[in-house]
């Protein structure tokens, strides 16, 4: 029914979804990185550089797919806050947990 | 119908947002504690791996970026099945529904496989704190991708009996919020787990 | 109609997924979805195990009474001091706190139930099917003996053979479901169910305490979660995350376990903080002092509560830069509770007190807890603590904080709120006695402890040699714990005669306190649908302030009397949640996994069969509302449950609930 519908649109907030071909970009950078994260296993590149790198490059990922597939970058930023919340403390806690483990001087 | 989306999509709530919606991104927070106790139990322990072999020596790059790769084109067409039900094309949600879930099961197949050569190769659950960190690691989010296919099924069969409409998408959303949170995961695995270089023996 | 499908047209239920209507008796409290109900079941549930908790408390004492005791053996005290604690931190404390959170977070809010009432029922099932698996292993001869810590690889298959710690790595897991199912609901409650006008910054203390705790317990279970997994693995299929001959670090436990352990005492002492700063105002006749520091102080808490974990670990070996840094940061924690302390006595100041049961017990926690907290300040100078640690000095001090700070706090709650839940009030007389008999017994009991420690007793041991000095106070100790159980025990002869007494009297009325919160709008008992009216919030303390106001002169006068602000509990047209059987059944389920994980995994299937027949039942039942203008969503959301629904009734205009 047409007034349902325009119920759902209007409730939305005006915020647009994005298009399909939108969705299929984000998936092309995805992919893209990907393709150079797993590169590094094909060139000799010291530790020290492809490490930073590589972390560089799946936070991206991490951040793309939540902004754009969970939508986060649309709806309420008390989603993120759940979310970042979670990852933060997490974070924290274990990297607290690595550093007295001493994982980050003898890994 | 006005009270119909109104109340789907959360009004009369006091944030505005729908419950269910809330619940899933509660629930997503605890999971990061979950995934991040285990992931530091893996790091802690992938240099000890007693007489079996270290990861550095077993791990197949190539063949398990194919299978990442596979889980996180399934994140895409999770969303284009969603993107598909809030247009209310419901043929086209039931065939990204199926292909999320076939996806799935290829990353799923895909660890089997991974598995059992590693098995094979003298890496077995009980091998050593790193292959049974890694198992146990890997296991787990083999255990939810799992679960999110059987989610997805159930979608397909719900769609199947008529029974999700357009009005129904937020519960589109909510299962592909799971999925998406599963891909996620995987991505820091994938590349802190096997990209990172890893101890040799 | 056209754009919803339902599976059950109006009036022709579906079989067996029919909701189960209007039952009373058992059957009523089983499929229950109403959170007062099942407040009322997890407190009498936590009271049975307190019974439990507390004979085993007493079988300790007796045991260490005198040097050399022969009243257990070495097997059986591990077995009793472990599961004395189990009980008391997992089915005695954490489901009391849950018992008030649940009947009164709504209706302090505002709301008419919590956003999931199904998932609500289905915590509390879970809790009774984990507390009972765990217990079953008192009669099945192998208790857990691990203590309640559980240090691996101690408690691995080498040195636990039998199955105690495989009850024990269940029955938390099964428990942990629920606190966590329990925590969502409740964030999602608070944040989206609250009356028109109740902004965040208006809800009681007590509110915002549970609603930090709900918070600790979403990311501490996950945590504790994957230890009894490693744990579980470990034991059952020979992984090696313990295993020191593998290379393992039995040290990864300890940290899993403590980084949950830590936010697990703030998350016992919170709510019974929360109590107290709601009766303390009322009987001092002041606002609560400071409520933004209340409020940040508990926040405050909730986040530095998870940097202090290795306070645990002192002497584990972790290493000098890891003991100095968790010990600053174990320092630092001391300042929020203190200021929580300054604000309850910056509130009583000035203020026109009445000594009721529930002020002296709210006087209890306060004076208590600062005695506890002041232990606990001394074990985080590490040095110190290394004398400390694993004595009696320790025992001395968590027994403080929980006993004098989390469990008066809870019989305080109990004084306060009995009138609410049951439409009348304790008798103070026997009350006093009750208090008395407990804060005297436990200060004999626990107060000795912080000697004996300091002499050099060791926890953890099911007997002393004479002639270390330590056989007075330990009579002295055990004395003073048959006490608290004379005082546990005019607690419950109160309860009885009261109910008794009760029959011939007349009810007690509304607001018998003359309190503040929203909870005392209602009628005493509360009714089933809690408010005839949902309430429109102006300010804080709102009750508080229909009731009185400001003259030209600034003094407080009252402005209307209780008769005339609280509802009557007359409405009937209020639609509420339906009842449900699934949570009940899919509840049945776990100890049945649990049982077949431990002796064969052919006891598995049934349980497993009941959990997947539990969710599919779940999703598939009718909504509460067939009629109404909404279908049934195939992920069996409840959040029309009652609050948004309209009327299944005449079909009037019945109001919305709106909950913005």
């Amino acid at each position: 029914m047409n007034t349902t519908t325009q119920n759902v649109e209007a409730h939305e907030g005006g915020h647009d979804h994005p298009t399909d071909a939108k969705y299929i970009r984000v998936a092309i950078v995805l992919g893209v990185v990907t393709a150079l994260e797993v590169a590094t296993y094909f060139v000799e590149i010291p530790g020290v550089v492809v490490i930073p790198v590589l972390l560089a490059m799946m936070v991206f990922k991490f951040f793309y797919v939540a902004a754009w597939f969970m939508h986060l970058r649309f709806d309420s930023p008390m989603f993120t806050k759940f979310f970042v919340a979670g990852l933060a403390l997490a974070t924290l806690v274990y990297g607290v947990l690595l550093t007295v483990f001493e994982f980050w001087t003898k890994g | 119908m006005a009270d119909a989306a109104a109340v789907d999509h959360g009004h009369g709530t006091g944030t505005g947002l729908s419950n269910n919606k809330l619940l899933m991104w509660v629930f997503l927070g605890s999971e990061c504690l979950l995934f991040g106790g285990l992931i530091s139990t893996y790091l802690i322990y992938r240099s000890r791996y007693a007489d079996g072999p270290a990861p550095g020596d077993i791990f197949d790059i190539p063949f398990t970026s194919v299978s990442s790769f596979i889980l996180l084109m399934s994140s895409l067409t999770m969303v284009l099945s969603l993107s598909a039900l809030q247009r209310g094309d419901i043929r086209n949600n039931r065939v990204w529904l199926l292909a999320t879930a076939l996806l799935g099961s290829l990353f799923i197949g895909g660890q089997v496989y991974e598995f059992t050569t590693f098995l094979r190769e003298g890496l077995g659950y009980t091998t050593s704190p790193f292959s049974s960190a890694f198992f146990t690691l890997t296991g787990f989010h083999g255990i939810h991708v799992s679960l999110g296919i059987v989610m997805l099924v159930s979608l397909l069969i719900a769609s199947f009996r008529g029974t999700l409409t357009k009005e129904r998408s937020e519960t589109v959303e909510i299962v592909g919020l799971y999925w998406h949170f599963v891909d996620v995961v995987w991505i820091f695995i994938f590349t802190v787990i096997y990209l990172v270089p890893s101890p040799t023996s | 109609m056209s754009d919803t499908i339902e599976l059950a047209a109006p009036g022709r239920p579906l079989g067996v997924y029919t909701r189960p209507r209007g039952n009373t008796g058992w059957r009523d409290w089983i499929t229950t979805v109403d959170h007062k109900k099942i407040g009322i079941l997890y407190g009498a549930t936590a009271m049975f195990f307190f019974g439990i908790g507390g004979l085993e408390a007493l079988l300790i004492r007796l045991q260490l009474a005198t040097p050399d005791g022969t009243v257990m053996g070495a097997d059986t005290y591990n077995r009793v001091f472990t599961m004395h604690g189990l009980t008391m931190v997992f089915m005695v404390i954490m489901p009391l706190a849950a018992a008030f959170a649940n009947y009164l977070l709504p209706l302090q809010i505002g709301a008419r139930d919590v956003a999931f009432p199904r998932l609500n029922a289905l915590s509390y099932w879970v809790f009774l099917a984990g507390g009972l698996f765990l217990n079953m292993s008192w009669l099945l001869g192998d208790a857990p003996d691990g203590g309640w810590f559980a240090y691996a690889p101690n408690t691995g298959v080498i040195f636990s053979p039998g199955h105690g710690m495989d009850y024990y790595v269940l029955g938390l897991q099964i428990m942990g479901i629920a606190s966590l199912v329990s925590a969502m609901n409740l964030i999602v409650t608070v944040l989206n169910m609250r009356a028109p006008g109740m902004t965040l910054f208006k809800m009681p203390v007590m509110t915002w305490m549970i609603l930090v705790v709900q918070f600790l317990l979403l990311f501490a279970v996950p945590v504790i979660t994957v230890a009894l997994f490693l744990l579980m693995f470990d034991r059952n299929f020979g992984a090696n995350f313990f295993n020191p001959e593998m290379g393992a670090d039995p040290l990864l436990w300890q940290h899993l376990f403590w980084i949950f352990g830590h936010p697990e005492v703030y998350i016992l002492i919170l709510p019974s903080f929360g109590i107290i700063s709601e009766v303390i105002p009322t009987f001092s006749r002041k606002p609560l002092f400071g409520y933004p520091f209340m409020v940040f102080s508990g926040i405050a808490i909730g986040f530095m509560g998870w940097g202090v974990w290795a306070h645990h670990m002192f002497v584990s070996g972790i290493g000098p830069i890891s003991v100095a840094a968790f010990s600053m940061s174990t320092m630092f924690i001391a300042v929020p509770t203190g200021v929580k302390i300054l604000n309850w006595l910056a509130t009583m100041w000035g203020g026109k007190i009445k000594f009721t049961v529930a002020m002296l017990f709210a006087f209890g926690v306060v004076s208590m807890f600062t005695i506890g907290g002041l232990s606990g300040v001394t074990h985080s100078v590490a040095p110190a603590d290394t004398q400390q640690t694993d004595t009696y000095y320790i025992v001395a001090h968590f027994h403080y904080v929980i006993f004098g700070g989390s469990l008066l706090g809870i019989f305080a709650g109990f004084y306060f709120w009995w009138p609410k839940v049951f439409g009348h009030l304790l008798s103070e007389k026997l009350g006093k006695w009750n208090f008395w008999l407990m804060i005297i017994g436990f200060n004999m009991t626990f107060g000795p402890m912080h000697i004996l420690g300091l002499q050099g007793m060791s926890r953890r041991i099911d007997s002393y040699s004479p002639g270390f000095g330590f056989e007075f106070w330990n009579m002295f100790a055990s004395i003073g714990s048959f006490i608290i159980a004379l005082g546990v025990l005019m607690f419950v002869i109160n309860v009885v005669t009261s109910a008794r007494r009760a029959r011939h009297e007349p009810p007690v009325g509304p607001d018998p306190w003359d309190a503040r919160s929203l909870e005392w709008f209602t009628p005493n008992p509360t009714p089933v649908h809690n408010f005839d009216e949902l309430i429109q919030v102006d300010s804080l303390d709102e009750f508080w302030h229909r009731k009185y106001a400001e003259d030209e002169n600034g003094r407080v006068v009252r402005v209307a009397s209780a008769e005339e602000v609280c509802q009557d509990g007359s409405a009937t047209d209020v639609h509420l949640p339906s009842p449900s059987y699934w949570p009940f059944v899919m509840a049945a389920g776990f100890p049945f996994v649990g049982f077949g994980l431990i002796y064969t995994l052919w006891i598995c299937i049934p349980g497993a069969l009941l959990i997947l027949m539990a969710i599919y039942g779940w999703i598939f039942e009718p909504t509460d509302d067939p009629d109404g203008p909404h279908g049934h969503h195939a992920d069996g959301s409840s959040d029309h449950d009652g609050t948004q629904a309209p009327s299944e009734a005449a079909g009037e205009t019945v109001e919305e609930a709106p909950v913005g």
